[in-house]
C-alpha cells in the first residue's frame, strides 16, 4: 500500500510542477465556461438595421420605433433608396433592411392588408434566419394590438429577400470560416515546429555560423508551407465549389491573392512563436493557444463579433483571422471587388510587417 | 619563423548583466594548430567559443578570426570557419548525401564542386553504398565522423568542434582524432572544447579556463611538467579545484 501511496505523490509532484499543463487542467474550464456562458453567443443582439420608409405615416413609425427599441436591433440609419440599401449591405454595415412600401397605413385601413419586405444578409444564414424572425415577431405583435376588439382583423405580412445566400445554405458561412481556420493552423503551427526542431535537434547552431544571412533562412523556411497552404486552398475552393454548391461570386484572382496574403501573415505569426520557444512542444502549445484558439472563437464565423461584450471585441480585432474572414466573405459569397476589401486588406498587411519585422529583429538578437 | 595567428584574442570578455562569463581571456592560436579548450562546465567555454564563431557579441576586447575582426567583419569569418556542435549537427531525417549537398550549398560551394566533394568523402569515409540511408540509422561513430567531414567541406581555415566526441567509446574516439590530425596536416586548425583529458594530450596546445579565466595555456608537456602531474587529468584537477563558479 505504501508503495502504491508513494507513486501517487509522485505522480502529483508532477503534475503539479507542470506549470503549463496545470494552467490548462483548472483555468481554461473555468475562462470557458465564461466566455462561453457571457461573449460567445449565437443569440443576435443590437444587430444593426436600416429602415427604407416610403410611407412615412403614424402605423410606419410605430413599427420602426418599436424594432429600433428592441434589444434585438440598433438602427444603424434611415435610407432613401434599393440603391442605398445595397450599398449599406456591401458595406457590411448592416445586416438587416426594413423596407415599407408607399401608402402604408392608407393600404391597411383600406384592405385590412400591408406588406412589409425585409431584406437580410445571408452570407451568415442563421444570423439572418435569427433576424428576420425576431423582425417578423415585432411586427406580429404589431398586428395583434391593432387587432385588439376589432371585427375584421387586420394582417400584416412579410415579405422576406435573403441576400447573396437565397437558398440559406450553411455552407457559405462556414466555408469561409474553414479556409482561414485552415490556414492558420498548417501556417502557423507548422512553421513554429519546423524553427524550434532545428533548435532542438542541434542543428541550428551550424546554420547561423554558416554564411547564410538570417532573414534568408527565415524565409527560405515559410517557402515550403506557402506551397502547402495553396494546395490547402485549392484544395478547399474545389471542394466547396463542386461538392458543397458554394459559388465563388468575386474574383478568383483576388481571392486567391488576398489567400497568399493571409498565409504569410500566418508564416509570420509562426515565425514569431518558433523564436520563442524552446521546446517543439512549447511551440505547439503556444500555437493552439494563441493562434487555433482565438481564430476558432474571435474569427466571427462560428459566433457573430458584433454580439460580443465590448472587451472580446476589441481583442478580435487582433486576430488576423477575423479579417481574412470578411475578406473571404465579402469576395466569394457577396462578389465585392477590392474597393470594399481595401481596409482590411490593409490591416493584414500591417499586420504581417510588424509580425516579420519583430521575428527578424528577435532573430538577430539572439546572436549578439 | 613565426607562424601566422589563425585566431587572436586580447581582453576579451563577455558579460550578461553583472555575471562575468568571460573574464578577459587573452591567447592565440597558430595556423594548422590543433588547439584544446579545456575547462569544467560553467567556466565560460562555449560562451567563448561562441564569440569566436560570430555568434555572440563580446562586451569587450579584441578579437580576430581568421584575420577579421569579430565585431565588424562577422560574415567573412563565417565563410572561413567551419563548426560541429555538440549534438552533431545533422539531419537526422535526411540521407548522407543529402546532409552533405545541403551543408555544401549553404557554405556556397559551386554544384560540380559538390559533386566531387560529395563522391570524395563517401569514399574516405568508406560509406560506399550507404548514400541513401537515413542519418537516423547511421551508427554514432559514423555520424560524429561524417559531422566533421561536412564541418569541413569547405575547406576553411579553422573549424571549431564543441565537445565533439561525447558518448563516443573510446575506439571510436581514436579513429576520431586520426580524422583530426589529417585535417591538421592539410593546414585546417582545430579548435576543439572537450572534458576528456586524455584527448588533452592529442593537442599542440591547451588552455584551461576557471571561473572565465584562462588559468593555464602551454603544451600538454610542459603543463604536466609544471604541475609536476603524470596526465593531464591531474593538471586539470590541480587548476579546476579553485574554482568558484558550481558546474552546470
Amino acid at each position: 500500500m505504501k508503495q502504491f501511496l508513494i507513486f501517487i505523490k509522485k505522480e502529483w509532484l508532477h503534475i503539479w510542477r507542470d506549470r503549463r499543463t496545470l494552467v490548462i487542467l483548472i483555468w481554461m474550464p473555468v475562462i470557458q465556461i465564461l466566455l462561453y456562458g457571457f461573449a460567445l453567443t449565437n443569440e443576435v443582439k443590437n444587430s444593426k438595421f436600416a429602415i427604407f420608409d416610403q410611407s412615412r405615416d403614424e402605423a410606419t413609425k410605430t413599427i420602426s420605433a418599436e424594432i429600433a427599441a428592441s434589444r434585438y436591433f440598433s438602427l444603424w440609419k434611415n435610407v432613401y433608396s434599393y440603391d442605398d440599401i445595397g450599398a449599406t449591405f456591401r458595406q457590411g454595415k448592416i445586416r438587416l433592411a426594413v423596407v415599407f412600401p408607399r401608402n402604408f397605413r392608407y393600404d391597411l385601413l383600406h384592405t385590412n392588408h400591408a406588406q412589409i419586405q425585409l431584406i437580410a444578409d445571408a452570407s451568415d444564414p442563421n444570423t439572418a434566419n435569427m433576424l428576420t424572425n425576431y423582425a417578423t415577431s415585432i411586427i406580429n405583435d404589431y398586428q395583434a394590438t391593432l387587432n385588439r376588439d376589432v371585427a375584421m382583423p387586420y394582417s400584416i405580412t412579410t415579405q422576406t429577400r435573403m441576400l447573396y445566400n437565397p437558398e440559406l445554405k450553411g455552407a457559405y458561412s462556414f466555408v469561409p470560416g474553414v479556409m482561414a481556420l485552415v490556414l492558420m493552423l498548417v501556417c502557423a503551427m507548422m512553421t513554429s515546429i519546423a524553427i524550434v526542431k532545428e533548435k532542438e535537434m542541434g542543428t541550428m547552431e551550424v546554420i547561423l555560423v554558416s554564411p547564410m544571412k538570417p532573414f534568408k533562412i527565415i524565409i527560405a523556411k515559410t517557402i515550403p508551407y506557402l506551397f502547402v497552404s495553396m494546395l490547402n486552398i485549392a484544395c478547399i475552393l474545389l471542394l466547396s465549389v463542386f461538392v458543397l454548391d458554394v459559388p465563388i461570386v468575386g474574383s478568383l484572382c483576388l481571392l486567391i491573392g488576398e489567400s497568399v496574403l493571409f498565409t504569410v501573415t500566418a508564416l509570420s505569426l509562426g515565425i514569431l512563436i518558433s523564436n520563442g520557444a524552446k521546446t517543439q512542444r512549447t511551440a505547439q502549445f503556444a500555437s493552439m493557444m494563441s493562434l487555433f484558439l482565438p481564430t476558432l472563437l474571435f474569427s466571427g464565423f462560428l459566433f457573430p463579433v458584433e454580439n460580443m461584450p465590448w472587451p472580446l471585441q476589441v481583442i478580435s480585432n487582433v486576430v488576423p483571422a477575423k479579417w481574412y474572414y470578411i475578406i473571404v466573405k465579402n469576395i466569394m459569397i457577396k462578389g465585392l471587388g477590392f474597393s470594399y476589401v481595401w481596409k482590411e486588406t490593409l490591416i493584414l498587411v500591417g499586420m504581417t510587417v510588424v509580425l516579420l519585422g519583430i521575428s527578424i529583429k528577435n532573430f538577430k538578437i539572439r546572436l549578439a | 619563423m613565426a607562424k601566422e595567428k589563425v585566431i587572436t584574442a586580447k581582453e576579451l570578455t563577455k558579460k550578461f548583466g553583472d555575471f562575468v562569463a568571460v573574464d578577459k581571456i587573452t591567447f592565440d592560436v597558430e595556423k594548422g594548430e590543433i588547439f584544446g579548450f579545456l575547462g569544467a562546465n560553467g567556466a565560460g567555454k562555449t560562451t567563448a567559443m561562441r564569440m569566436l564563431c560570430g555568434l555572440s557579441l563580446p562586451s569587450s576586447g579584441q578579437a580576430t578570426v581568421a584575420g577579421f575582426d569579430v565585431y565588424k567583419e562577422n560574415e567573412k569569418i563565417k565563410k572561413n570557419i567551419g563548426y560541429m556542435s555538440q549534438k552533431f549537427s545533422l539531419y537526422e531525417d535526411l540521407t548522407i548525401v543529402e546532409n552533405i549537398r545541403f551543408y555544401a550549398g549553404i557554405y556556397g560551394l559551386k554544384d560540380d564542386k559538390i559533386k566531387d566533394k560529395t563522391a570524395s568523402l563517401i569514399k574516405e569515409l568508406h560509406m560506399e553504398g550507404s548514400e541513401k540511408a537515413l542519418v537516423r540509422s547511421l551508427p554514432l561513430g559514423w555520424k560524429q565522423k561524417l559531422a566533421f567531414s561536412i564541418a569541413i567541406v569547405h575547406e576553411p581555415a579553422i573549424v571549431f568542434l564543441d565537445e565533439p566526441t561525447g558518448g563516443v567509446d573510446p575506439i571510436t574516439r581514436r579513429e576520431f582524432w586520426g580524422l583530426i590530425y589529417e585535417a591538421s596536416g592539410r593546414g585546417i586548425t582545430i579548435f576543439v572544447t572537450t572534458h576528456y583529458m586524455d584527448e588533452a594530450e592529442y593537442c599542440n596546445r591547451v588552455s584551461v579556463m576557471v571561473d572565465g579565466r584562462i588559468d593555464a595555456l602551454d603544451s600538454p608537456a610542459n603543463l604536466m611538467k609544471q604541475y609536476d602531474s603524470k596526465s593531464m587529468d591531474g593538471v586539470f584537477l590541480q587548476l579546476a579545484r579553485k574554482a568558484v563558479r558550481k558546474g552546470d
